[in-house]
C-alpha cells in the first residue's frame, strides 16, 4: 500500500519523548521544584515531593509530568517512571476529586471496613479503584491508616473521618457529590485531590485556620489522659475478661 | 454476663478502676492534648516545652549521648534497640556530614500512637529532634512522614515554622555558627519505607527498598553519611527524659525496659484510645481501667504491638509489657499496638486479611518475601473458602518457615509471624474450614455496630 499512511497501532506504549508542559505552566512548575530541591542537601530527594507536584498539577501522574521531574533533576524517564510506580499514592490515570479510601486491613475491616466497602460500592455503583461518572469520587481500598483506635476509618482525600457505618459513609459521598462542605472528623475542610497533593509536595496548606481545624485531638487519643485525671469513669463496667471467660464457659 | 453495671459492686468497681487508672498511667507526652491548642508552640512552650533545650546544648555531646545511654531509653518503633547507643555508633570527627532521620512513616498494622502523638503534640518531636542533633553533631535533620496523614503534615510544617520563627531552628540552633535545618517530607504509600534502610533509599528518591547491611546506617546512611534513624516516639521522649532526668526517667518502668510509653487500645475493647504509662504495664490493668471488652464479649486474641508480632490469647493478660516480658511470652513488644478481637472474630479471616496486606507491601526484592507472601495469600484464601485441606495447614506453615528469617528485611519475619501463631493457638479454627465447611463466623457479628440497636438491617458479606 505504497503511499498510504500506515495507521499506527497501539500497543500501550506512551508516544515517547511525552509533550511538554506549555510554557507558562513550566515556569510556574519549575519556580516551585527548584524551591522543593533547595531543601535537599541532593537534588534526587526531590523526586517523591515532585511527583506530588505533578500530581497536584494534573490530578495524576502523566508521562508530562515524569518528563519534568526527570529534566529538573537530570534523570531518565525510566528511572522516574520506576519510582513513581512503587507507591500506591501516585495515581496512573485521571480519577475523581475525592479519593474515599475505606481502610479494610483487619482491625477496620472486622470492625465494618468491609461492610462500609460493600455498601459503597453498591451505593455508588463502581468497583473498587473506580471512578464515578461526574468525576467526583473514586472509591479505594487502603491500607492501616494509623487511626485504629477509631475503627473503622475511611480517608477523604487522606483527611480522616473516624467511627464510621455504612450510613455515614453514604451520606458523606452523597455530600461529596452534591458539592456540599465536608468537614473531616480530624482534619481541616475538605479541599480537592490535587490541592491535597500540592500540600504533600512541602507547600503548607494556605487557608487560614486549616491548622485548627478540629481540635487538639480526636476523643480516643484522649481516652488515657481523661482516666488518668479522674475526669472519666472507667467503662460502663465490666468485669475483667478473664473472669469473664471464665463465668461464661463455667471454667 | 460480662456486663455488671446493675450489681451492687459496680460503683466499688468503678472506685478501684479509677484509682488504679491514676495510679498506674502517667501521661508525659500526652499531658495537655487535651487543651485546644496543644499542637501550638505556646500551649507547648505552658508546659515546659523547649526547657530541656539549654540543658541538654550545655552538655557535651557525648556526656549527653552517655546520659540518654544510661536513662535506658530504647527504640520505641518495635525493635527496641537503646537509643543512645544508636548515636554514639556514629563515628565522630570523620569529617562528613551528620544526619537525624525521623521515621513517621508509621504504617505497621494496629500501630496508631505517632500519629495523633504527632497531631496533638508535635513540638516534643522537634525539642527532641534539636538534643539529638546537638549529640551527633548533624546540621540537618528529615521527619520522613507517611504521606497519607495530611492532617498531621498540616501541623507539623507549621510546628517547624514556628520553631524556625522561634529560632530553635535554623542558623545558630545549637550554640554560635553551629545552625540547625529541619526537612519535613511526605512519602508516597509505601509500608517498607518504614524499614530504616528502605526509608533511607525513598528519601533519596528511590524505589524504598531495604538495603543490604553491613554497612549500617551509622557508617553509610543517608548520602552515604553517617545516619541515625530513630522512630517518632523514641525522639520525642528525649526532652522529658533530659529536663527530669535519668532516676526520674528510670523511676517508671523495668530495669531493662525503663520509662514510660504510648499503648493503643484499639479493636472490640469498650474504650479504645492512647494510654500512657510505664513500661511493664499488662493488658489486664490497661483494660480493667478502661472498662474491658466491649460488654458481652471476651477477649479471644490479641496482638502486643502491631500485626508482625506473634498474636497472643487471654492466657497472656497479665504478660508484663516492656520488652523482656513480651519476648519471653514467645512476641515481641513492637509497637505497643494492643489489637484486641472478641470471640467473634475469625482469626482464619482476620490472618488472611495481614497477609494480603503483606503480599501488596513486600517489595519485591527478595524472593522468599515476594513469592511466599504471594503463596500464603492464594492458599489463606482458599481455606478461609472452605475449598482446602488438612495438608494445606502444613503447607502454609512450611512456607511461613521458609520466610521467617530467610528473608532480606523484617517484612518477611513479620508475614509469618500472625500465620505461625495462629496454627499454634488456633489450629482447629483452621481445621474447622476446611473440606467444604467454610467459615462458621457471622462477620455482622464483629462490627462495631452489631450490638446497637436497630442494627438488624445492616448486613456484611466480607
Amino acid at each position: 500500500m505504497s503511499g498510504q499512511p500506515t495507521e499506527a497501532v497501539d500497543i500501550g506504549i506512551p508516544q515517547m519523548p511525552a509533550p511538554d508542559y506549555p510554557a507558562e505552566v513550566r515556569e510556574r512548575l519549575e519556580r516551585d521544584a527548584r524551591e522543593i530541591i533547595g531543601r535537599y542537601p541532593d537534588s534526587r530527594s526531590a523526586l517523591l515531593p515532585l511527583l506530588h507536584l505533578v500530581q497536584a498539577e494534573e490530578g495524576y501522574v502523566t508521562a508530562t509530568g515524569q518528563r519534568f521531574c526527570a529534566e529538573m533533576l537530570d534523570l531518565s524517564t525510566a528511572e522516574v517512571n520506576g519510582v513513581a510506580t512503587f507507591y500506591t499514592m501516585y495515581r496512573r490515570k485521571p480519577s475523581g476529586d475525592y479519593q474515599v479510601g475505606v481502610c479494610t486491613n483487619t482491625l477496620c475491616a472486622v470492625m465494618g471496613g468491609d461492610a462500609i466497602h460493600e455498601r459503597l460500592r453498591d451505593h455508588l455503583g463502581v468497583g473498587d479503584g473506580e471512578t464515578t461518572p461526574d468525576g467526583k469520587v473514586t472509591l479505594e481500598h487502603v491500607e492501616c491508616n494509623a487511626a485504629c483506635d477509631f475503627a473503622p476509618v475511611v480517608m477523604v482525600n487522606w483527611e480522616f473521618f473516624d467511627n464510621q457505618t455504612p450510613e455515614s459513609a453514604c451520606a458523606l459521598v452523597d455530600d461529596l457529590r452534591a458539592g456540599r462542605q465536608v468537614a473531616p472528623t480530624r482534619g481541616a475542610p475538605l479541599c480537592t485531590f490535587q490541592e491535597t497533593a500540592r500540600i504533600l509536595a512541602g507547600f503548607p496548606d494556605e487557608r487560614r485556620d486549616a491548622v485548627d481545624a478540629s481540635g487538639s485531638a480526636g476523643p480516643a487519643s484522649l481516652a488515657g489522659l481523661r482516666l488518668a485525671k479522674g475526669e472519666t469513669p472507667p467503662g460502663p463496667g465490666v468485669v475483667s475478661p478473664r473472669s469473664a471467660a471464665a463465668d461464661e464457659e463455667g471454667e | 454476663m460480662t456486663v455488671a453495671a446493675d450489681n451492687g459492686g459496680a460503683s466499688r468497681r468503678d472506685d478501684d478502676a479509677r484509682h488504679a487508672a491514676e495510679k498506674l498511667l502517667h501521661p508525659v507526652l500526652s499531658a495537655h492534648w487535651d487543651e485546644p491548642d496543644s499542637y501550638s508552640l505556646d500551649a507547648y512552650r505552658r508546659h515546659e516545652g523547649y526547657a530541656a533545650v539549654p540543658k541538654a546544648l550545655a552538655m557535651d555531646p557525648d556526656d549527653l549521648i552517655a546520659y540518654v545511654k544510661e536513662a535506658g531509653l530504647r527504640g520505641r518503633g518495635g525493635a527496641g534497640f537503646p537509643t543512645g547507643m544508636k548515636w554514639q555508633f556514629i563515628p565522630q570527627g570523620d569529617g562528613k556530614p551528620h544526619y537525624l532521620v525521623v521515621n513517621a512513616d508509621e504504617s505497621e498494622p494496629g500501630t496508631c500512637k505517632d500519629i495523633p502523638l504527632l497531631f496533638a503534640n508535635p513540638h516534643a518531636l522537634i525539642e527532641g529532634i534539636i538534643i539529638a542533633c546537638h549529640a551527633i553533631r548533624s546540621a540537618h535533620a528529615f521527619i520522613y512522614l507517611r504521606g497519607e496523614v495530611v492532617p498531621v503534615l498540616r501541623r507539623l510544617h507549621e510546628a517547624v515554622r514556628e520553631a524556625y520563627a522561634a529560632g530553635f531552628l535554623g542558623k545558630d540552633a545549637l550554640g554560635p555558627g553551629k545552625d540547625l535545618e529541619l526537612t519535613v517530607h511526605a512519602g508516597a504509600g509505601a509500608y517498607i519505607c518504614g524499614e530504616e534502610t528502605a526509608l533511607l533509599d525513598s528519601l533519596e528518591g528511590r524505589r524504598g527498598q531495604p538495603r543490604l547491611r553491613p554497612p549500617f546506617p551509622a557508617v553509610a546512611g543517608l548520602y552515604a553519611c553517617p545516619t541515625v534513624v530513630n522512630n517518632v516516639e523514641s525522639i520525642a521522649s528525649v526532652p522529658a527524659l533530659v529536663l527530669h532526668g535519668k532516676d526520674w526517667f528510670r523511676s517508671m518502668g523495668s530495669e531493662k525496659s525503663p520509662g514510660f510509653t504510648l499503648y493503643s487500645l484499639s479493636g472490640h475493647v469498650a474504650r479504645p484510645g492512647q494510654y500512657e504509662g510505664p513500661l511493664g504495664l499488662t493488658l489486664r490493668q490497661l483494660l480493667e481501667m478502661s472498662g474491658g471488652m466491649r460488654p458481652g464479649h471476651r477477649l479471644k486474641f490479641w496482638t502486643p504491638g502491631g500485626s508482625s508480632t506473634p498474636m497472643l490469647t487471654d492466657e497472656h493478660l497479665d504478660v508484663p509489657l516492656d520488652y523482656e516480658g513480651v519476648g519471653e511470652a514467645g512476641s515481641m513488644l513492637g509497637t505497643k499496638a494492643l489489637q484486641c478481637f472478641d470471640e467473634t472474630t475469625c482469626v482464619v479471616r482476620a490472618v488472611t486479611r495481614w497477609t494480603e496486606f503483606y503480599a501488596h507491601e513486600s517489595c519485591g526484592k527478595c524472593t522468599p518475601c515476594r513469592e511466599g507472601t504471594y503463596w500464603l495469600v492464594q492458599l489463606l484464601r482458599d481455606i478461609d473458602a472452605g475449598k482446602a485441606h488438612a495438608a494445606d495447614l502444613e503447607k502454609i506453615a512450611d512456607i511461613a518457615d521458609n520466610i521467617n528469617g530467610k528473608s532480606f528485611c523484617a517484612l518477611g519475619d513479620g508475614a509469618a509471624a500472625p500465620i505461625a501463631s495462629s496454627l499454634k493457638f488456633f489450629r482447629e479454627e483452621y481445621e474447622a474450614h476446611l473440606c467444604g465447611r467454610g467459615c462458621p463466623f457471622d462477620p455482622a457479628k464483629s462490627t462495631a455496630w452489631a450490638d446497637k440497636p436497630n442494627s438488624a438491617h445492616l448486613e456484611v458479606n466480607a
